[in-house]
């Protein structure tokens, strides 16, 4: 007995560094795989704090691009309503009364990483504000990511520049579907694979999401195609994208709700368990 | 005496913790390149200090960095592993006598700096990215960040040793 006792005395700092070592591992392995990173992530209260003061301060610095963004937005949607005043009377001036499939909200960004392998961000919105997991985030130019934990005041957002990140995504023109991924090689730069080899695809072709899931409406814009290879099995192709977002400086972003997701998710569940 | 000198790490730690969080990570050189200036506290922790304290805290020092950067426990990792080799690395670095004179890192000279701060630096790195990217197709990504960020942060923590110091 004593012998046991005094083996851990002696050893105290290896069998320390262990215990410590192989939590970390822990830790590191759950953030691996999509939103099971329950404990270590920036959307607690301390942490959420602490960057939204930051962010309180530097976001005096960029007030001037952020201005112009939204403007160049305005106008964009002035010219849409516009068309649609030209073919239909509208009564309902009141916005709230028009039904929308999908709600929007905004939040801003308080901290956003661009140079790992899987990049997260931080926004200052959360549970009080009705986010949830899984929720698509865009911005006026392009597509952010999908909301991955939630606090009561804030939530992280695994951004599209995320080795785990898989979205639907089609080309405008002739609508074939493949997936969006991300090589880590650049923070401007995606790549859509499984796009098939026959799909004619030019440079400068518009890429936008294909609205086969629940997280993001169809067509919203993502970026342009830079250029493109057969991948070596020559079944299909591999695209490189270049964003309309500059996912190195964002600010003011806007939260996706699609109204029937629990609808389309709980019957995609009932027909699964009925097989 | 020992009061101060608890004080003085406590500040020292939760000032490097804000300092690399709120500023050195929003860095990004060539898109990739962060230096970690927060292993200064366990580089300058006193070398005669208890080794299971230092293992503990820079555990808890990781830890705070991982919740800041979403990271899991990548940088827990690395601290706690060079935390318990540092008796190793302070012996070659500064010879067997390390643990009987009670010297400053600051007075002693610039290659035995160097070395000391070089080897940390480097497996604290080597260990952080290993786990980051924990991919064999990033292998050029890993050895790039390994080098570029060391490089940056060896820099960066010996002229804030030299700044620093009371002569």
């Amino acid at each position: 007995m004593q012998q046991i006792l005094f083996f851990f005395i002696r050893n105290k700092n290896f069998l320390l560094f262990t215990l410590l070592f192989s939590i970390s591992i822990f830790l590191t392995i759950q953030t691996h795989a999509y939103h099971k990173n329950r404990f270590v992530n920036s959307s607690t209260y301390l942490t959420g704090s602490i960057y939204s003061l930051k962010s309180s301060i530097t976001s005096y610095f960029s007030l001037k691009k952020e201005n112009i963004l939204l403007i160049e937005e305005n106008i964009r949607i002035r010219k849409e309503l516009e068309s649609y005043r030209n073919n239909i009377t509208i009564y309902a001036i009141d916005t709230a009364s028009i039904y929308s499939k999908y709600y929007f909200s905004h939040a801003k960004v308080i901290n956003n990483s661009f140079s790992k392998t899987k990049n997260k961000l931080t926004i200052n919105k959360g549970i009080n504000d009705h986010l949830k997991t899984d929720q698509g985030v865009v911005t006026s130019k392009g597509i952010v990511g999908i909301i991955d934990n939630v606090s009561n005041k804030y939530a992280t957002i695994q951004s599209i520049l995320n080795t785990n990140s898989q979205i639907n995504a089609k080309l405008k023109k002739s609508k074939h579907f493949g997936s969006l991924i991300w090589n880590t090689e650049d923070p401007y730069l995606v790549q859509l694979i499984d796009i098939p080899r026959l799909a004619p695809v030019k440079i400068g072709d518009t890429i936008v999401t294909g609205g086969k899931s629940t997280i993001f409406p169809e067509g919203i814009l993502i970026g342009k195609v830079k250029d493109f290879r057969l991948t070596e099995d020559k079944n299909s192709k591999y695209l490189n994208i270049e964003l309309f977002n500059d996912m190195t400086n964002l600010e003011h972003i806007y939260v996706i709700r699609n109204q029937d997701s629990n609808e389309i998710i709980n019957l995609e569940k009932e027909t699964n368990d009925a097989k | 005496m020992l009061n101060n000198l608890i004080f003085v790490n406590t500040v020292r730690f939760l000032l490097l913790v804000l300092v690399q969080v709120l500023l050195l990570n929003q860095i990004n050189l060539f898109g990739y390149v962060n230096p970690y200036l927060y292993l200064l506290f366990i580089i300058i922790y006193p070398f005669t200090g208890n080794k299971s304290l230092l293992i503990f805290l820079s555990f808890l020092l990781g830890l705070f960095v991982d919740f800041f950067s979403d990271s899991g426990g990548i940088h827990a990792a690395a601290c706690v592993s060079i935390a318990f080799i540092r008796p190793f690395i302070l012996k070659y670095s500064f010879g067997i006598s390390y643990e009987y004179n009670t010297i400053k890192i600051s007075s002693e000279d610039y290659m035995k700096q160097f070395i000391y701060v070089g080897s940390m630096v480097f497996i604290h790195h080597f260990i952080l990215f290993a786990l980051e990217i924990f991919n064999i197709n990033h292998f050029v990504l890993f050895l790039n960040s390994v080098l570029f960020s060391s490089i940056f942060s060896i820099v960066l923590i010996l002229s804030t040793i030299t700044l620093f110091s009371r002569k």
